[in-house]
This record gives C-alpha cells, sequence and structure tokens, in this order.
C-alpha cells in the first residue's frame, strides 16, 4: 500500500542450482505505481499482472480496490512472499488464511484474481482447493521456498535477512510436484512457475497441469531464456503432433 | 540506453599477475555504446547469475573493451580460464559511467585494489591533467600502474605493507594532497571502507566527490532490485541500485 524499504543488502546469494533472495517487496506504493509505473506497463502491449501485498487485511482490500479503477488487466495475490515481517507469506500458509484473505479481496475487485502459492505447506492440495472456493479465477505456484545460506569464513548468513527465498533450476522438482497435486484439487487454471529454465522445463510444467508458465530466475542468466523456451516448445508440440500447449496440459499419465 | 547480450570472442587474455586476469573482448556493439565507469555482465558455465565486471578501457574503434578483473570465486576462476578465442556471453554496457562533463578541471583519481581498473577509462578523458593515487595489498596484487602513468600527470603508489610505493592506505595520503592541489573533483572506487573514508574527506574539503559502488548483483538492468545501496533522498533514506542508478554515485547521496 505505502511506499516500502526492502530489506538491507546482501539480499542476495548464489546456492548450487539456485539463488536465495530477500528483496522485501521493494515498491514505491499503490499510488505512486497508478501514477507513475502503469502508464508506461500499458504502452507495452502487453497483459499487466499487478502482484499486490499489504501489511493487513485492510491494506490488500484498499490496493485492490484502487487497482480496480485503473487498466491493470488482472490481480496477483501474493500471500507467500517469505522476506517480509507483516503481510505476505503469513496470511498464506493456512487454509483459513487463505480463505479469509481471498474473499476479502475477491469483494474489492471485478477483476481477473490470481492468487500466488507458498509452497511453505503441508499440503498444497488443500491450500489450493480453498483459494478456488474462496473466489479466485487462477492459481499461480509456487513462489520461492524459505532456504538460508552461510558463509563458514564469517560465520554468518550471506544474507542480511538471514533467510530468503530460493529460486532457480534447484526447486523445479519441488515446483512440479506441487503444480500436479493443485492442478489435481481445482478446476481454474493454474498457473506454474518455479526453476524454469528450458523447454523442457515448460513442457513438464505443462504436463503437471500447468496453462502457463512464469519464468523468473532464467532471465539472469540469459535474458532471452523465455524466447528460447517458446521456440523450443513450438518444436516439442510439432514433432509430436500436438496443435496447441493445451492439448498437453495435465496430460502426465501417472502410474497406477 | 541501448544494451545487448551476444556472445562475443575474447582477442587477448594477458595474464598480468596470479591474482588478477586482463582480457580483450571484441564486442563492437558494446564498446560502441559504453561510457567509462560502466560494466558488463558475464555468463559462467554452471552459475545461474552472471557476474558483473567493470570496463577497463574502451576501444571504440577496433570494437573492443578491456577487462581487468579479480579471481573471486568459481565464477571468475572460470573466466580466468577461458583463452584467446573463446566466446563470452555478455550483456552490456550496464549502468550509468562516470559524470564527465568536467574535463575541463583538474581531477583526482583514488583506486584501491579491485578499484582501480573502473578509473582508467574516465582518467583517460582529462588527458594528462588528472592526478590518481593507487593503493594495493602488496606489490602482488598491484595492476595498471603502467597505464595509470601514461595517462595522468602524477600517479602515487600506495601498498598496505609497504611492498610496493609507500606503505599505508590511500587515504592517509589523501588528505594532504587535496590541501596542497585545488582538485575540483575526486573519482574513486574500491573497498567499501576506503570509499567512506575519501567521501568523508572530500565532503570536508568541500570537493565534489563521485564513487564507483559494489554489490551483490542479479539481473543488471534494475529489475529485480537485489544490488540496494542506501542513499539519502529528499531527508529520507531510501535504497537505490547499483546496478541501474550506479554503480557511480556522487558521494554526499550515500548513507555509509
Amino acid at each position: 500500500m505505502l511506499e516500502r524499504m526492502g530489506n538491507p543488502p546482501p539480499r542476495i546469494a548464489e546456492t548450487s542450482s539456485g539463488i536465495l533472495n530477500s528483496v522485501g517487496l521493494q515498491n514505491p506504493g499503490i499510488d505512486y505505481f497508478i501514477e507513475h509505473n502503469l502508464p508506461w506497463l500499458k504502452e507495452q502491449n502487453t497483459v499487466v499482472i499487478a502482484n499486490i501485498a499489504g501489511g493487513t487485511h485492510d491494506e490488500y482490500y484498499e490496493i485492490a480496490r484502487r487497482l480496480d479503477a485503473t487498466d491493470v488487466d488482472m490481480i496477483e495475490l501474493n500471500i507467500s512472499c517469505p522476506n517480509v515481517h507483516e503481510g505476505g507469506i503469513a496470511f498464506g500458509t493456512s487454509c483459513m488464511g487463505v480463505e479469509n484473505i481471498t474473499k476479502l479481496v475477491r469483494r474489492a475487485t471485478s477483476k481477473p484474481l490470481i492468487v500466488k502459492l507458498s509452497p511453505n505447506v503441508s499440503d498444497i492440495g488443500e491450500i489450493a482447493a480453498a483459494a478456488e472456493a474462496s473466489g479466485a479465477d487462477a492459481i499461480s505456484l509456487i513462489n520461492t521456498i524459505t532456504g538460508m545460506k552461510i558463509d563458514i569464513k564469517t560465520r554468518r548468513p550471506l544474507l542480511k535477512n538471514n533467510t530468503g527465498g530460493l529460486s532457480g533450476p534447484a526447486v523445479l522438482p519441488v515446483a512440479v510436484r506441487m503444480v500436479w497435486q493443485a492442478a489435481a484439487r481445482v478446476s481454474i487454471p493454474v498457473i506454474g512457475m518455479g526453476g524454469v529454465a528450458t523447454w523442457q522445463d515448460a513442457v513438464e510444467m505443462l504436463l503437471a497441469g500447468a496453462c502457463a508458465v512464469q519464468v523468473g530466475t532464467a532471465n539472469f542468466t540469459d535474458a532471452y531464456a523465455p524466447l528460447s523456451i517458446i521456440g523450443g516448445l513450438d518444436n516439442y508440440l510439432n514433432e509430436n503432433g500436438f496443435k496447441s500447449v493445451r492439448e498437453i496440459v495435465k496430460k502426465v499419465e501417472i502410474w497406477q | 540506453m541501448p544494451y545487448y547480450q551476444d556472445d562475443y570472442k575474447i582477442e587477448e587474455n594477458d595474464t598480468s599477475n596470479s591474482s588478477c586476469f586482463d582480457i580483450q573482448v571484441y564486442c563492437p556493439e558494446i564498446a560502441n555504446a559504453a561510457k567509462a565507469g560502466q560494466f558488463v555482465h558475464i555468463q559462467c558455465e554452471g552459475k545461474i547469475l552472471r557476474r558483473p565486471i567493470s570496463i577497463c578501457e574502451i576501444d571504440k574503434k577496433a570494437g573492443t573493451i578491456r577487462l581487468v578483473f579479480d579471481i573471486r570465486g568459481d565464477g571468475t576462476r572460470w573466466l580466468s580460464k577461458q583463452e584467446e578465442g573463446a566466446f563470452l556471453n555478455i550483456l552490456g554496457p550496464l549502468g550509468n559511467g562516470f559524470n564527465l562533463n568536467e574535463t575541463a578541471k583538474k581531477a583526482l583519481f583514488v583506486g584501491g585494489g579491485m578499484g582501480v581498473p573502473p578509473l582508467l577509462e574516465a582518467a583517460k578523458a582529462f588527458k594528462g591533467k588528472a592526478d590518481a593515487i593507487l593503493g594495493f595489498k602488496c606489490i602482488d596484487n598491484s595492476m595498471l600502474i603502467d597505464d595509470f602513468n601514461d595517462v595522468c600527470s602524477k600517479v602515487i603508489v600506495m601498498s598496505d605493507d609497504g611492498s610496493l610505493g609507500e606503505k599505508g592506505f590511500v587515504t592517509s595520503l589523501l588528505c594532504d594532497r587535496i590541501t596542497k592541489n585545488k582538485y575540483d573533483v575526486v573519482y574513486s572506487c574500491g573497498p567499501t571502507a576506503m570509499l567512506k573514508s575519501v567521501s568523508e574527506i572530500t565532503l570536508e574539503n568541500n570537493i565534489a566527490c563521485f564513487v564507483s559502488m559494489e554489490e551483490r548483483m542479479a539481473c543488471g538492468v534494475g529489475a529485480c532490485l537485489v544490488c540496494a545501496c542506501k542513499v539519502k533522498e529528499n531527508d529520507k533514506e531510501a535504497y537505490k541500485h547499483v546496478c541501474k542508478d550506479g554503480p557511480v554515485f556522487n558521494a554526499k547521496e550515500i548513507v555509509w
């Protein structure tokens, strides 16, 4: 809602096949975003999804209400950030928490509402079902997995925030498993993310049940990663006689 | 500001000593767009994060940039082993360079260790009118002294252990130099503790000072908000980002 300063640096650490970040949702606040960032985003000729996080229920409601009056295309409810002390993940790790916040924000906006889920839960299927039952139009997962890296020379955590969110190829198998479990429980679209770096990873996500795939960390290694993934997906579909990615969504053949 | 990502060929690899590497890369688009003080972001095999390396020299005619860097970990060790003719995937040029609008005036360059390379191209712009104080841990860690002698009117070399030049830190001579010489501007790069001292001394003496900062970085283009640097902005503290707002900052902005 208001400007967030974010966490002190270092905010990033490299791990085996992954990275930990602890940015802490640094952002200029909703009013600044609507006035200064949104006009530029709308000029980019693409769908604009605003990811929102408040410190309290009231803040979530108010942010969604203000965005509802703009030309943002969709709203993604962030109830899974591991790097802020208030809000974020606090609302996303129990079914009751997910239900309450989703129902509240649902009342604040008629725009398509995506709920971004945390992997730091014991039963992702239950959480996904709670989001759908509370009015979510789609779910996206996974956000990062809480992790920690310690510098053995200084005996201090590498991140100033001590812990951070793990992303990158290291989390792909966890993400694929959770997308599969969540997709089995809901009929709304599932957006899959978490460690997707290649077209093969994207195919796995689609087979597991994702209708769309997001790419984050891979952009740090290669700014063209999303384009390579799209190209590779097209070839895979052609070679296997599929006309559209829709034909492979949720088509994993599970061993009985 | 345009930046490019592509595979670029190493034209020369001159190891100057055992702890640092010195390469020339043929990358005409990057060389043409580059300014003194900017950096490039280099992919290292097996690493998710690129390694930000400051540009030491730019030869727009030849289409090359010179990179001098320290071996600090696995990524830079891999980089150091790449031979002439090998290709590096480089993203750049990135960041804002030094503000060299004041080239007519008298400048002092203060570099410490790996903070020395990013100052060379900027020093060249002063066409022999600038002075430099270069500090190194010891003689084995020294670099670019001849290069600075070629482009500066006076170069003072110092080392922590006295194995090269005068013994002591660069800041111990800085007070003396700036009271005796009428410098209009000081440009500095090096360890944070050194930059803090340089900043304090120049501010006390009312001399403009620009520092090139370093922080653990991910995207390099201002998107991920990882490389935070605390600054004073309109009488309050805020985090700017080394990759996009820096790496060069006005020293009086920084909250040390």
